[in-house]
C-alpha cells in the first residue's frame, strides 16, 4: 500500500518538477510547481507527517504559488526569449546528472545503516509541545525573521521613489 | 518488498538535481526562484524521511527543522519577489543574464 502510494506520488512529483524546469510557458511552470509541491505533501502523509502535509498545502499551495503567479503577471515579458534555457544548458544538465549519480550511489551504499523499514510518525500534540519547549528560542527567532522579511518586502517593493538613475 | 529510506533519498536527490538544473539553466529570475523551491522541498523530504525511520524519541527534530525551512522559504519568496519587481520596474527585464551591473 505504502509502496504503491510512494510510486504514484513520487512519479507525480518528479514529472511535474521536470515540467517546471523544461516548459517554455512560465505560467505553466508555476502550475507544474503547484502539482509538484502537492505531490511532496502527499509524500509527507506517506511518512506520517500529517501536520507538515497540511502546512505544505497551506503555505506552498495557498501562499507561495499565489505570490509567484502575481509576480509573473506583474513582470510580463514582451518577448519570450527569456522563457528559453541559457545557451549553455547542456553543462547544467551534465552537472545535475553527475550530482544525482553521486547522491544516489552514496545513498545506496549506505542503505544498510538504516535498514529498518518500520516507519512511524509523531502526533501534532507532541510536535507542538516540542516546538514550544525545546525549540522555543528558534521559534521566536523565526517569527522575527518573518517580521523582518515582511517589512523588507514592503520597503523594497514600494513604488514612488524611483530615482531612475540606474544604467537601465 | 517494502518502502525503505533509500527510496526516499533517491527521490529527494532527483528532485534536488532537477531544481539545480533549473537554477543553472533557466533565464527568468522567477523560474530560478521556482527551481530553488524545488530544491528546498527535496531537502524537506530528506529530513522527514530520516525522522520517520528513527526511534520515536528522536523523531521530533526532523519535523521541527522542516517547519523552520518552510518559514525561511516563505520569507525568501516574499523578499525575492519584491526584489524582482523592483528590478523589473528599473531595468524592464527579469532575465538574469542581463543583470550584470557588478560584472568587472
Amino acid at each position: 500500500m505504502g509502496l504503491v502510494l510512494f510510486y504514484i506520488l513520487g512519479g507525480i512529483t518528479i514529472m511535474a518538477a521536470l515540467g517546471v524546469v523544461t516548459t517554455r510557458n512560465i505560467v505553466y511552470g508555476a502550475l507544474f510547481l503547484l502539482v509538484s509541491l502537492m505531490g511532496v505533501a502527499g509524500l509527507f502523509v506517506v511518512l506520517f507527517a500529517e501536520f507538515l502535509a497540511l502546512v505544505q498545502l497551506l503555505i506552498y499551495g495557498g501562499a507561495i504559488i499565489i505570490v509567484i503567479l502575481f509576480a509573473l503577471m506583474l513582470t510580463r515579458e514582451t518577448d519570450f526569449s527569456i522563457a528559453t534555457e541559457h545557451r549553455r544548458w547542456p553543462v547544467a544538465a551534465v552537472v545535475s546528472l553527475a550530482l544525482f549519480g553521486l547522491l544516489a550511489s552514496s545513498a545506496i551504499n549506505d542503505s544498510s545503516l538504516y535498514n529498518s523499514d518500520r516507519r512511524s510518525g509523531i502526533g501534532i500534540e507532541e510536535l507542538g509541545t516540542g516546538l514550544f519547549e525545546n525549540w522555543a528560542v528558534p521559534f521566536e527567532i523565526a517569527s522575527i525573521v518573518l517580521l523582518v522579511a515582511l517589512i523588507g518586502a514592503i520597503v523594497i517593493g514600494r513604488s514612488g521613489d524611483e530615482e531612475d538613475g540606474g544604467q537601465a | 518488498m517494502s518502502l525503505e529510506l533509500v527510496d526516499f533519498q533517491i527521490l529527494a536527490a532527483a528532485l534536488f538535481c532537477l531544481g539545480l538544473y533549473g537554477v543553472l539553466a533557466r533565464r527568468s529570475a522567477v523560474m530560478v526562484l521556482m527551481a530553488v523551491e524545488l530544491m528546498l522541498n527535496a531537502v524537506n523530504i530528506n529530513l522527514i524521511a530520516f525522522s520517520a525511520f528513527r526511534p520515536v524519541s528522536s523523531m521530533i527534530t526532523g519535523q521541527v527543522i522542516v517547519i523552520f525551512v518552510i518559514t525561511v522559504a516563505a520569507a525568501e519568496v516574499g523578499l525575492a519577489l519584491a526584489v524582482i519587481m523592483r528590478l523589473y520596474r528599473r531595468r524592464g527585464t527579469v532575465n538574469v543574464d542581463e543583470i550584470d551591473l557588478m560584472k568587472g
